[in-house]
């Protein structure tokens, strides 16, 4: 009962001390890590979008400077001018000579007829008609035209810009073609960190750049299809069960978006160094708060341990000594009581007995018989008086008193209270006494008290049959009176030993014993200055040895 | 020959008139009340040297009578006789000048002795007063 209440205790403190102490804690690091977290991703996402935004607005402007530079090469040359390949040539090296962003220039009539061409492709799209390609159309509608990305004739991927110029009644068409590289690279300066990547797709999302990890240009994008967006934004994405930061940018000339893609792990591990420091700051304060949590508690059950036990002590030595006082003053009423008839046949029978020197009854036949009854009650009113006065002496024994005291004699009376019992049993109490034995000063009652309890577990060791060996001595060399209670019982056993004086430790069966009895006697052998200690083997019987100074 | 007077105080009548036959007849002088207010009435005439005083009386007690007897005669001595040995009434007893205090039942012979000592010991008294 007593491990499980302290056990059941000591469960309680701590968890309610790693109650109270981690879940605050765990939830001002959670709060904390929250705010931060939002804060920081909300920072990263901006600065991915304000990116996205600056990317397209660099190739719009691109975009931009080269329609106004060839419409303005279209304007202020003449169809004729131009058609002429020499010179064609040459107005290519001007504007080749300021960006090399042109790989050709063409001029086609409006029957599509390929009138000049200066690059690299001209044996294959010299003789090439036009008519029949999409963008011949587009361009003749709208006046300047940008295309996708395509193949073409040429089979690599590239793109052209053509401007339609009116001149009298006819309209011819400046075509050139723009290296994808030069948009590529303003794309890939939004490649961030080791997994970040950045592309372009059209309106129906084919990629218009190489990504920079999976798919290939006029592929689909290995991402989500971003084609229909129209503003630019940010956003955190799950994608093929992959955690994804995308950004998006409009280029609006090509109505084109352009998608930058990164890793959060990538970007975000500014964050994630913080969270891991954080759980490893929780856990450090977790794993000291538990070492605290059990230092203390384990402090305090032992301390608490020490208390009970001490109040037991204590509790059962109060009941024990108002018992005794109570017995006491019983014992003194009945002694009282019985010592004044006692005292009234004690005097009649003296007065008998002084008769019978007086008068001539000696003469009397029957004088002896006279002689031997009245010795006779007074033998038996002696008898009487010693135990009313061994009572009165118990009675007395109640109260703490300090007088010059013969342990021998304390001895002796706490033998006699037991003998009966002891002769029952058939139980042989030897004494060996010193004669030398100095007087201390003390209460003998508290020490017939620690005999009586040490005499008792003995007879009740033993049984039947047996025998008990009382010895003192007197030490001179510490000045002390060493006392030996031998047993030849069956002994204690080892385990069992060490815990014998033990408040609440008992052998005895349920409703015999306290389990106090020795832990009281230990108490009071400390108190009244003196040692106690046992010595025990299994099958041989049991010493207790007490040391009494001498004072 | 003993010249001494004593005095003894005792409820119990069996008890006061056997004691007071035997020591009569070990020809001592003595007498005997039953209660302390006797003994304090026959004080004065009879002006005894030993008084053997029962501490547990009816009306006033031993300890009582004690302290009168000692505020009209202090130089008589007082044994307590007592069938209760409590240490405190004894205690009590000596404090109040008691000479001693004995238990019964007690030999006779003992408490002779004792009466004996108290006579010693007030003739040392009286002589130096």
């Amino acid at each position: 009962m007593e491990q499980g209440y302290y056990q059941k205790l000591w469960w309680e403190i701590i968890l309610t001390t790693l109650g109270f102490s981690v879940i605050p804690l765990f939830i001002l690091g959670a709060v904390i890590y929250q705010q931060f977290s939002a804060s920081y991703s909300a920072k990263v996402m901006e600065n991915m979008k304000t990116l996205a935004e600056n990317r397209s607005a660099s190739i719009d402007l691109f975009f931009d400077e080269r329609i106004s530079q060839l419409s303005g090469l279209a304007q202020t040359n003449s169809l004729a001018q131009l058609s002429n390949e020499d010179y064609l040539h040459k107005v290519f090296n001007i504007i080749q000579a300021r960006s090399k962003s042109y790989l050709d220039l063409g001029i086609i009539d409006q029957e599509g007829n390929h009138l000049a061409y200066v690059g690299p492709y001209h044996s294959i799209l010299k003789p090439v008609n036009f008519k029949n390609e999409d963008w011949f159309h587009a361009v003749l509608s709208t006046g300047v035209y940008v295309s996708d990305v395509f193949l073409g004739f040429r089979k690599l991927p590239h793109f052209i810009i053509a401007v339609m110029v009116r001149e009298k009644n006819q309209s011819w068409i400046l075509r050139a073609t723009i290296d994808s590289d030069i948009i590529e690279n303003i794309v890939r300066a939004a490649w961030i960190g080791k997994k970040g990547d950045a592309f372009i797709i059209n309106r129906h999302n084919i990629l218009q750049t190489s990504p920079r990890f999976g798919g290939a240009i006029l592929e689909a994008p290995n991402a989500p299809d971003f084609s229909k967006v129209t503003v630019p934004e940010a956003e955190d994405m799950t994608f093929n069960g992959e955690e994804m930061l995308f950004a998006t940018g409009i280029i609006k000339l090509k109505k084109w978006v352009l998608v930058i893609k990164e890793d959060p792990t990538d970007q975000l591990s500014p964050l994630l160094h913080a969270r891991f420091i954080m759980v490893l700051i929780f856990l450090g304060g977790v794993i000291l708060i538990i070492i605290g949590a059990v230092v203390t508690t384990r402090s305090m059950m032992k301390e608490l341990m020490i208390m009970d036990r001490k109040k037991a002590t204590s509790d059962e030595l109060m009941i024990q000594e108002s018992k005794m006082a109570a017995l006491g003053k019983m014992a003194a009423g009945i002694a009282h009581e019985i010592n004044n008839p006692l005292a009234v046949i004690g005097e009649k029978a003296g007065w008998i007995k002084d008769l019978l020197k007086m008068e001539d009854i000696s003469k009397s036949e029957n004088f002896q018989e006279y002689a031997d009854a009245v010795n006779k009650i007074e033998q038996h009113i002696n008898r009487a008086k010693t135990i009313t006065h061994r009572l009165l002496g118990f009675a007395r024994r109640m109260e703490p008193v300090t007088e010059r005291v013969n342990i021998n004699t304390v001895l002796d009376e706490s033998v006699s209270f037991l003998e009966n019992d002891a002769r029952y049993r058939n139980i042989d109490i030897q004494v060996d006494y010193a004669a030398d034995l100095p007087l201390i000063t003390s209460d003998p009652s508290q020490w017939q008290q620690v005999f009586l309890n040490i005499l008792n577990n003995a007879i009740d060791a033993i049984g039947k049959e047996g025998e008990i060996n009382i010895k003192s001595k007197h030490i001179a060399k510490n000045n002390e009176i060493r006392i030996e209670i031998n047993d030849n019982g069956p002994g204690i056993p080892k385990d069992v030993v060490t815990k014998i004086f033990d408040p609440f430790f008992t052998t005895k069966e349920v409703g015999k014993g306290t389990g106090l009895g020795l832990s009281i006697s230990y108490s009071i052998v400390e108190k009244l200055g003196g040692r106690m200690m046992v010595a025990s083997e299994d099958g041989k019987g049991t010493t207790f040895t007490i040391y009494l100074p001498v004072t | 020959m003993d010249k001494f007077k004593v005095m003894i105080v005792d409820d119990e009548l069996d008890f006061l008139e056997t004691i007071v036959k035997r020591l009569k007849a070990r020809n001592i002088d003595v007498n005997g009340v039953e209660s302390g207010y006797k003994a304090l009435e026959a004080l004065e005439g009879r002006n005894p040297d030993v008084i053997i005083l029962d501490v547990r009386m009816p009306g006033m007690d031993g300890i009582e009578t004690l302290r009168e007897i000692k505020k009209k005669s202090p130089l008589t001595e007082v044994i307590m006789l007592t069938g209760h040995a409590s240490v405190e009434s004894g205690i009590q007893g000596m404090q109040l000048g008691a000479f001693d205090y004995v238990m019964k039942p007690v030999a006779l012979d003992e408490l002779l002795e004792k009466v004996r000592q108290a006579y010693e010991r007030k003739l040392i008294q009286t002589g130096k007063a």
